[in-house]
């Protein structure tokens, strides 16, 4: 194609889109509502995984020491489980450790930590927190403790006091259960959404290019080839998708600084402002390639259904 | 130059719309086509655009047979062919400026060609001060002045006027019959439909008169015999 009819075909799409103010309004305003859809399905599939990872680094097992166990027994044992392949990391809490965030935590607190002055000696235990790579593996975890001599609290070896794995077992299976329900869940919500967004897209521009149908006759019959007849049409669509991909970004800044304020409130880990504004870059293609793309197609395919000879 | 040899065309819905018609019409005539409304005459107009295939027989346009062309050739075809219509289909988003610019731009012309021939044909209907309009803006007569402008604006070897007085007032009429005359008189062959009797007798040229489907009388000086 010419660059001159380049020009033309866009000028036109321009003058057109101008001209055609209220059929334009309406079709930006469509657009936004589908774009949204998409931008906040990235969004809450975020949120969600945050959420979900959130949780799954709050399960750990705690194995509870002996008070005379030694450290020397204890930094063996911590290397022991350490080589399982299942582990991520082993943390090692000794008993001051483990006294003075039990005093921090209940500073406010003064009968238990009158309480505590009084026994004089330290209560608690050391801890060795496991946190396994997947919540499903925690299972073999717990199985090759109680397989051990050495660990098993009947065992006369064992400078174990406890392993807290039974009881935590349910929630941890329970929780492993919720994560992959949802993971399938939103996978299943973003493909309806992207779906429906597609289908309004496109209805509203062949609605808009059905206004137009007898301009594409004449187009025609003046000797515009199908090419410069669909061009003005596509370029339109684009400029809804871009006109309607910048409004719905502007419109996504205070909903997320609004879901920020409300969420934080129950649920702390996850600002979805500052997940917005770090990947702006990311969200900001998405959005308006979507929407460019969704314009370009559904008036290409739209106008197509006039050009037939 | 236009040659309809024997050409029937039946809609799907069995309305026999051409039923054997053959004539022709040469370089730089001045045909004219009357008859009852249903006898044939718009549909005779559709098959020489390609709007319509033809049921049977062969319509060719300069030895060319007009449904053989490519779909990709079609428009260079229609672009030697002006057409002028009833309700005058001019683009309504675009000013009077603008409609007749954009057959130019569609034949591929330059910006410079096409910032001096679009004044000049539209000085040519008397539009010149109006050229800025919107379609709404002007009258039907002036409408059909735009669509008249826009028809000759490539210097096409045919002008196809489907009742372009159609819907006009007997002055517009006048004007209009007119400014067509002077285009024929440049050169251009000019096929015109009509049904009004005044029409066919100022123009004093070949009438063909058609009647359910046939060509029922060819008279080379203009009489409206129905």
């Amino acid at each position: 194609m010419r660059w001159v009819t380049t020009q033309r075909i866009i000028k036109a799409g321009f003058v057109s889109f101008w001209r055609n103010g209220s059929v334009s309004l309406s079709a930006v305003f469509v657009m936004i509502v589908a774009l949204f859809m998409i931008g906040s399905t990235l969004l809450v599939t975020a949120f969600l995984g945050t959420a979900l990872k959130d949780l799954q680094d709050k399960i750990d097992v705690n194995i509870y020491l002996d008070a005379n166990a030694s450290e020397s027994s204890i930094m063996a044992l911590k290397t022991q489980i350490e080589a399982l392949p299942e582990v991520k990391a082993v943390t090692y809490i000794s008993r001051e450790d483990a006294l003075a965030a039990f005093k921090d935590r209940h500073q406010d607190d003064h009968r238990i930590i009158q309480a505590l002055d009084e026994i004089g000696d330290n209560p608690l235990t050391a801890v060795l927190t496991v946190k396994a790579k997947e919540p499903s593996q925690y299972e073999g975890i717990a199985v090759f403790l109680s397989n051990k001599s050495e660990l098993s609290p009947d065992s006369t070896l064992s400078i174990v006091n406890k392993v807290n794995f039974n009881d935590n077992k349910i929630a941890i299976d329970r929780l492993s259960k919720i994560i992959t329900g949802v993971q399938k869940l939103g996978g299943l919500i973003t493909a309806v959404m992207i779906a429906l967004s597609i289908l309004i897209t496109f209805n509203t521009i062949r609605l808009a290019i059905f206004i137009a149908r007898d301009e594409i006759g004449v187009m025609r019959l003046v000797g515009g080839s199908n090419q410069y007849v669909r061009g003005p049409f596509v370029v339109e669509g684009i400029l809804y998708g871009l006109v309607a991909g910048v409004l719905t970004l502007f419109l996504m800044y205070p909903i997320t600084y609004w879901l920020k304020n409300t969420t934080q409130a129950f649920y702390g880990g996850v600002d979805l402002l500052h997940y917005f504004v770090a990947n702006f870059v990311q969200i900001f293609f998405v959005v308006i390639l979507s929407g460019v793309a969704l314009g370009a197609v559904s008036s290409y395919l739209a106008v197509r259904k006039y050009l037939a000879r | 130059m236009i040659y309809f040899d024997n050409v029937t065309k039946v809609y799907p819905d069995g309305t026999v719309a051409l039923d054997g018609v053959t004539l022709s019409v040469k370089q730089g005539e001045f045909i004219s086509i009357v008859g009852h409304s249903g006898a044939g005459k718009t549909t005779l107009m559709k098959l020489l655009l390609g709007e319509e295939r033809p049921t049977s027989g062969g319509v060719s346009f300069d030895s060319v047979n007009i449904h053989k062309v490519r779909a990709k050739d079609m428009p260079e075809l229609r672009r030697r062919i002006g057409v002028v219509f009833q309700d005058y289909r001019l683009l309504p988003r675009k000013t009077a400026y603008e409609n007749v610019a954009f057959a130019l731009e569609v034949s591929g012309r330059t910006d410079e060609e096409i910032a001096s021939d679009v004044p000049h044909v539209l000085e040519l209907v008397d539009l010149a001060p109006k050229m800025w309009n919107f379609p709404r803006q002007l009258s039907g007569g002036e409408l059909q002045r735009v669509a008249i402008a826009r028809a000759i604006v490539n210097h096409p070897d045919l002008i196809i006027a489907d009742e372009p007085t159609g819907n006009l007032d007997p002055v517009s009429t006048y004007e209009i019959i007119q400014i067509l005359k002077k285009i024929n008189d440049m050169g251009t062959t000019v096929v015109l439909t009509t049904h009004n009797k005044g029409v066919v007798e100022i123009l004093g040229k070949r009438v063909i008169t058609m009647e359910k489907g046939k060509a029922v009388r060819d008279d080379q000086t203009g009489k409206y015999a129905l």
